[in-house]
């Protein structure tokens, strides 16, 4: 028996493997883009090895069955009163190329609170904190691929990138979807900012529109009257060339 | 053509405040899961060979019979409580992090071929505004000759992606991680 052949004891052929369409040319960031100094010791020099998808990239942690607590996703009920800051509502649909919900799927956020400021021991920005906010959250999206968080607006804050540098008001963002390949850490924006064109990071994009597939949309249906503003922002995944089939296997590969 | 992707964008230097403060994993595997015990130490450096103290990495294995846990693979096995199949850690101010897993079993790879036991790995941190994945390979694994993933990597460089077993600890391995700089760790496109 050859080391690189399967077992003839194999009864079930191993799944097909139904590979995830690559990002255009364009559309990622630059990972080594000067502005943003960071990248010069940290971006990799040398060009990444193209791999084509095997069983590990196209299967990844599964979070479907996780328990989402209440306060999970409303970051303004985290604590004993009421955090400072506009009150908004943020919701979405994760879908993926083709338009498809992708259901169960974990999200995890993180932000700064209304004044600008992380509660985190290295942010040292001269803005309160408020002990009414961590600013992280979490939630499962639905089986059309829906979620939603209630938070506050953060406010934007100074970094030492580069002369009077400010990053636009965000929201971080976590997504795994169905696989190691579609893993996805980006950030969300509000609309009409003027600090986007000062900003790096999301400068590090060279495509226009995929810029602006960062940026939410005010959402006046979702508003709630005498309570909170909110804001829209679908979230795209990578999708796959083909629906995978159906892999009915024994327990013996 | 399809719809236009969400892009990527770094962690910056919070993401513990969201991704490990409450939710790091550093146990893979649980006692009692089947498999070779092992405690996988990675390093992470930067062009200039300094710690990165402020990055996250994430691993995705199969277990020991090189089955992923995951509904495209092993559906049955997804909620298995002793393996979880995923670890995410915060490198520490020595740019370090661990965790307590089983060495993989083969998975297959394409054309009939069976890939090397390896870990799938996924590196984040600010100065970073694209995840960049990369995987480890075990030393002196025979299977690692005939890879179908190592032999697309140019031969001087495939021992980035090799982890070295460490004499100190039964059971430990230690994989270093450089960004940039003369022995930078090769990274792939998935």
């Amino acid at each position: 028996m050859s080391a690189t052949t399967i077992p003839p004891s194999n009864k079930t052929a191993p799944p097909k493997v139904v590979p995830y369409r690559r990002p255009e040319p364009g559309t990622q960031p630059e990972s080594n883009y000067a502005a943003y100094r960071a990248t010069a010791r940290r971006a990799p020099a040398r060009p990444l090895i193209y791999l084509p998808h095997t069983l590990s990239e196209v299967t990844g942690p599964v979070f479907g069955h996780e328990k989402i607590s209440e306060t999970d996703n409303d970051l303004t009920r985290q604590h004993s009163g009421d955090p400072l800051g506009e009150r908004i509502i943020v919701s979405g649909r994760v879908l993926d190329g083709d338009g498809r919900p992708v259901a169960n799927s974990l999200i995890e956020i993180w932000q700064a609170n209304a004044a600008g400021r992380y509660r985190h021991a290295i942010d040292n920005h001269a803005a309160p904190l408020d002990p009414n906010f961590s600013g992280a959250g979490r939630t499962l999206t639905d089986e059309n691929g829906a979620y939603r968080f209630v938070t506050i607006k953060p406010g934007a804050y100074p970094w030492r990138n580069h002369e009077n540098a400010w990053r636009p008001a965000h929201i971080h963002f976590s997504l795994f979807g169905p696989a190691f390949a579609t893993r996805l850490i980006g950030q969300m924006y509000f609309p009409g900012d003027p600090l986007f064109a000062y900003d790096p990071v999301l400068q590090s994009i060279p495509d226009e529109k995929s810029r602006q597939r960062l940026i939410s949309k005010f959402d006046l249906e979702t508003t709630k009257p005498e309570w909170a503003l909110a804001y829209r922002f679908d979230i795209i995944l990578r999708g796959r060339d083909a629906t995978p089939l159906d892999q009915p296997r024994g327990s013996a590969r | 053509m399809s719809v236009t992707l969400t892009p990527s964008q770094t962690v910056g230097p919070y993401l513990h405040i969201g991704l490990t403060d409450t939710r790091s994993l550093s146990q893979i595997a649980a006692d009692g899961a089947p498999g070779e015990r092992i405690f996988l130490a990675c390093n992470v450096f930067d062009a200039d060979d300094m710690a990165v103290p402020d990055a996250m990495i994430e691993l995705w294995q199969a277990d020991a019979d090189g089955r992923y846990h995951h509904p495209e693979d092993a559906p049955e096995r997804v909620q298995d409580p002793l393996f979880r199949g995923h670890g995410r850690m915060p490198t520490n101010a020595q740019g370090s992090c661990s965790f307590q897993t089983i060495k993989p079993g083969q998975v297959p790879g394409p054309d009939g071929t069976l890939q090397a036991p390896h870990v799938n790995v996924s590196l984040l941190g600010r100065g970073l505004l694209n995840r960049l994945p990369t995987r480890i390979y075990f030393a002196g694994d025979p299977a690692n000759a005939t890879d179908p993933v190592l032999l697309l990597v140019p031969e001087d460089r495939r021992a980035t992606l090799l982890a070295q077993p460490d004499t100190n600890r039964q059971g430990g391995w230690q994989f270093d991680i450089h960004l940039s700089g003369p022995r930078e760790t090769v990274f792939f496109d998935v």
